[in-house]
């Protein structure tokens, strides 16, 4: 396949992987953001295939993961409502609120449906015009033009029965607050290529600067994150500290300059608390004042609502780099992708499910 | 969500007044939205994010890497290594 057969070269894997051989004179730490890129790290086995000394540490780049307790319990609030139409993408369905998830909510008969696209949901705005259509925005920057669009749309064609449940988190205030934890064994980052495609790197360059951390926006190919982290250990051995991408092929500097515009017309920036992590000054967008008709938070009162966080559930300390999956006493015997006690577990991007997938049960060394 | 595989414009079209196109992700059809990547034209390649495309797969660059990649195998075979960087064992040298 074009475009793709060629970032899985085998031979050019291991030509990368010599030359990563051939660099480390000592141990580095390095994180990658993206849930994604943490699946194909695991699925390809290059942490295995890495010198010792190269530690890759998992990010909190899984919106899934970092979705608080409560908007899944609000969520629930809101799905439970007789003339809802509650629609998110497939692996909210089965992330744990306090007391269930959306998936038994459905078995008890709220009317929950996935779909792909927030597109598809304006759709069922436009064709049940006596239901309130409600969709559960998560994810990153990357996510955040389309339900943007949406949302846009609906106000342009006066669908006042559509609403979206805002979650947004944004990646780079998330990076600069495990970099100042007094915990951080963060040393580089690959930064999540999607995430720049849409937003470009300009906004990694001061946390590059402040905290003396090469950043490389990588693809999702295996080579990509070779090449990435040959970028970044490159840039680590010399002591430097700027960002250099190597998704060139997809990223640009100033990222997509059309899906920035939609975002900032009908995004602002609001402080947003992270699953496991906790409250992140300016981390997460909301509708503007302008959208507040579509925003189902307000519509629909679900403000206050107690939650109950499990106590064996390790994914926070797991979202900050500091445990691996199988290193929680609960992975793969309380926890399992059948049994989920967090979010990690369920997630397609989840850190825990993709060592659960690989069957990763011992650490390489 | 993040693992997208880059998709080829097989159509464009207009449905509710956005920028719409189908694309072919090897043989399975997809429709998303364009309104992120006006400039796209049908046989472009593009990163699909949750229905809607957020970015042209820049050939260039793409054959950039290709090319740098070869050189740099193509010079270490030259130089009697293989692919892990180890001398070649002569006769197994090509």
């Amino acid at each position: 396949m074009k475009y793709l057969d060629e970032f899985r070269d085998p031979k050019v894997a291991r030509r990368i992987l010599s030359e990563i051989r051939s660099l480390v004179t000592r141990p580095w730490v390095i994180m990658e953001i993206c849930g994604g890129q943490t699946h194909s790290i695991i699925k390809n086995g290059i942490d295995q295939l890495l010198p010792k000394e190269v530690e890759l540490v998992h990010g909190p780049g899984c919106p899934v993961c970092v979705t608080p307790l409560e908007l899944i319990d609000r969520a629930l609030a809101i799905a439970a409502r007789p003339n809802v139409i509650f629609t998110s993408f497939g692996d909210m369905l089965r992330v744990p609120g306090s007391h269930k998830d959306l998936f038994m909510a459905r078995s008890e008969g709220a009317d929950v449906r996935t779909v792909y696209s927030p597109l598809e949901a304006l759709k069922l705005a436009r064709e049940h015009p006596e239901k309130e259509v409600v969709f559960f925005a998560v994810g990153f920057e990357t996510t955040a033009p389309g339900n943007a669009m949406a949302v846009f749309q609906a106000k342009k064609e006066g669908l006042k029965n559509f609403s979206l449940l805002v979650s947004h988190v944004l990646v780079p205030p998330a990076m600069e607050a495990l970099l100042g934890s007094p915990q951080n064994r963060v040393q580089a980052y690959l930064a999540a290529g999607h995430v720049c495609t849409v937003m470009g790197w300009e906004e990694y360059e001061p946390i590059a600067e402040k905290f003396h951390v090469p950043i490389v926006p990588t693809g999702f190919e295996p080579v990509d994150i070779l090449e990435g982290i040959l970028q970044v250990l490159k840039q680590l051995e010399s002591g430097e500290a700027k960002v250099e991408n190597q998704y060139l092929r997809a990223v640009k500097r100033e990222g997509n300059p059309t899906a920035r515009k939609i975002l900032s017309e009908v995004f602002e920036i609001t402080d947003r608390k992270w699953r496991g992590i906790g409250e992140i000054p300016k981390s997460g967008y909301r509708l503007r004042e302008a959208y507040a008709a579509h925003d189902a938070e307000k519509k629909f009162a679900v403000g206050d609502l107690e939650t109950e966080e499990s106590e064996l559930c390790k994914s926070g300390i797991i979202l900050q780099g500091l445990l691996k999956p199988n290193q929680c006493p609960a992975f793969g015997a309380e926890c399992t992708p059948q049994t989920p006690l967090g979010a990690t577990m369920v997630s397609s991007e989840g850190a825990c499910a993709a060592y659960y997938k690989y069957q990763r049960l011992t650490e390489k060394d | 969500m993040c693992l997208a595989i880059p998709g080829k414009v097989t159509k464009v079209f207009e449905e509710n007044g956005l920028k719409m196109g189908n694309v072919d992700f090897s043989g399975t059809l997809t429709k998303v939205c364009l309104e992120y990547v006006p400039e796209i034209r049908v046989g472009d390649y593009t990163v699909v994010h949750a229905g809607f495309a957020i970015s042209i797969i820049d050939e260039e660059e793409a054959m950039k890497s290709f090319e740098a990649w070869q050189q740099v195998i193509e010079a270490s075979e030259r130089e009697g290594l293989d692919i892990y960087g180890n001398p070649l064992p002569k006769k197994e040298a090509e």
